[in-house]
């Protein structure tokens, strides 16, 4: 057998589950999603339909809130972390990059243990002011379960890039008198900005998608997941579901290769 | 002094963030063992819960590790052999297949999950094995594997290794599995533990797939949570992390030994 015959054999396998369990169920997607009553308007209905427009800004607003926190915080504890050595740093940066690896619903719960009904904080808050704070169930509880699940993510990438910045850069822009702040705009940040983008949008497109903390907290959150969710098992509407799973997919992966395009990483989100 | 100030505060802060983080997987491990949460630790410590979780649902627990442990060997299979593949031959057609088996990577696994239904769903006997769960794990886990043993060809020079062995006369199988394979040996132990990390986290996608027959762990967790007592859910929770977390020990052991390499 020729070794180029042999290549050949060894890609059969991966084509053919490719084709089978992803490539063609995903062309259905796309035709059951033209075979409502509205055709291919379906499309369109994610942006015509009062309902579903709503629903969708609702979904973008919270990913990009999310976004922005995340960027926040795991800057601010990336850089210290990745600059500081001090006792106790590596349980540090363990704990921090463990929960990327919790799914969805267990995120959800740790939501719940924190603000939920029998949570931290609405004990804490009985105790102190006599008033019990109970969110999980609300936007604010799937708004920090993205954040429990983003920081992580956004950290790892943050901690990398810091790590390969060139220190002389900022003690020059230091020895020319820039104060703290003015090395932090000037010179870290727009070093940093490349994994920025990438790991924002990670963030950005693994809320816009996640489907599990949603569906624990679930009561009264619009967002485009549980919509689709609801249009498939609750009302049967098959065309609507997969329409939108096609618009959701579109925006998600275009909003990765955006920033891969601009960063020149490839970036993925899982969960 | 000033900086004293600033790292203070940033210390602070940190670890602010990772009580936000540890404290809710803490109070759950604790509630997983105590009496009654309500009333606190001093209701005593208690392994009942833990045996209760077994008892309803040791089958998920069960049904997780194969379902896992499946698709491992699939994407050992179907995986290893195509990374192989895709990069002596590199070219538009190996970045083209890599594309789009990454591609499950960047979809919400609920529209991939609905795809599947969409097409398999009225195929009785796969829609209600296991099989139908374990294909959808296999798309979603692939990539994960093809690309951690494509990076350590791209360390190892496999090119000239293989083209060594087959100016000695190995044919392509024998070079394959006898110095291919070895040689990237880390890539393949760092692709599985994510495969089988990601595998019996899977939610996304397993909740659309799964049928009353077959639930997996994760499934059975959003069925706690929804209507058992707190303590019972919290257990389950805790057996969770007792799987999970040596897997995640253990790939954060292999990054650190390859960074410090």
């Amino acid at each position: 057998m020729s070794h180029k015959s042999f290549v050949w054999i060894c890609l059969l396998p991966l084509a053919a589950v490719t084709a089978a369990f992803f490539v063609l169920p995903m062309a259905r997607l796309l035709v059951t999603g033209a075979e409502g009553p509205r055709g291919l308007a379906e499309y369109l209905a994610i942006l015509a339909e009062p309902r579903y427009r709503a629903t969708l800004l609702n979904t973008v607003l919270l990913a990009a809130a999310n976004t922005i926190a995340t960027l926040i915080v795991a800057t601010i504890a990336g850089l210290f972390l990745q600059r500081h050595r001090f006792p106790g740093r590596a349980v540090l940066v363990a704990i921090l990059t463990f929960p990327l690896a919790f799914p969805g619903v267990v995120i959800g719960f740790m939501i719940i243990l924190l603000a939920g009904r029998q949570g931290l904080i609405g004990d804490v808050s009985s105790r102190l002011v006599g008033d019990k704070i109970v969110f999980a169930y609300s936007i604010y509880g799937l708004f920090l379960g993205y954040l429990y699940f983003s920081i992580p993510r956004v950290i790892l990438t943050i901690m990398a890039a810091a790590q390969k910045l060139d220190p002389s850069l900022e003690e020059a822009a230091r020895s020319l008198g820039a104060g703290s702040w003015a090395v932090l705009r000037d010179v870290v940040l727009p070093a940093l900005a490349p994994a920025l983008v990438a790991s924002g949008a990670i963030a950005f497109a693994t809320a816009m998608g996640a489907f599990g903390t949603a569906f624990t907290l679930a009561t009264n959150i619009d967002v485009l997941p549980m919509l689709i969710y609801t249009e498939f098992t609750l009302a049967g509407n098959l065309a609507t579901s997969a329409a939108l799973s096609v618009g959701l997919g579109v925006m998600t992966w275009l909003i990765l290769a955006l920033a891969r395009s601009f960063t020149g990483n490839s970036v993925a989100a899982a969960g | 002094m000033r900086n004293r100030i600033l790292f203070t505060l940033q210390f602070l802060f940190t670890l602010l963030v990772a009580a936000f983080l540890a404290v809710p997987a803490g109070l759950s491990i604790a509630a997983g063992v105590t009496v009654n949460y309500f009333r606190g630790l001093q209701s005593g410590v208690t392994l009942q819960w833990v045996a209760q979780v077994w008892d309803l649902y040791a089958g998920t627990i069960l049904a997780s590790i194969m379902i896992a442990l499946g698709t491992l060997a699939v994407t050992l299979v179907v995986g290893v052999p195509a990374a192989y593949a895709l990069y002596v031959r590199g070219g538009r057609l190996a970045r083209l297949v890599e594309e789009i088996i990454t591609l499950p990577l960047a979809i919400p696994g609920l529209a991939i999950a609905l795809a599947l239904l969409l097409t398999y769903g009225g195929f009785g006997s796969f829609r209600r094995s296991w099989l139908f769960i374990l294909a959808g794990h296999v798309v979603f886990t692939m990539p994960f594997m093809v690309r951690s043993v494509m990076a350590v060809f791209a360390t190892i020079d496999v090119k000239s290794l293989d083209e060594g062995a087959a100016s000695l006369g190995a044919p392509p199988w024998r070079r394959f599995v006898d110095v291919i394979v070895p040689n990237a040996a880390p890539g393949i132990l760092a692709g599985s533990l994510m495969v089988v990390t990601l595998s019996l986290g899977e939610f996304n996608l397993t909740w659309m797939l799964h049928t009353p027959l077959t639930k997996t762990l994760p499934v059975g967790l959003a069925d706690s949570y929804a209507s058992m007592r707190l303590e019972v859910a919290s257990a389950y929770t805790l057996i969770f992390f007792v799987l999970i977390i040596p897997l995640l020990v253990a790939m954060q052991w292999i990054g650190e030994r390859g960074q410090s390499r």
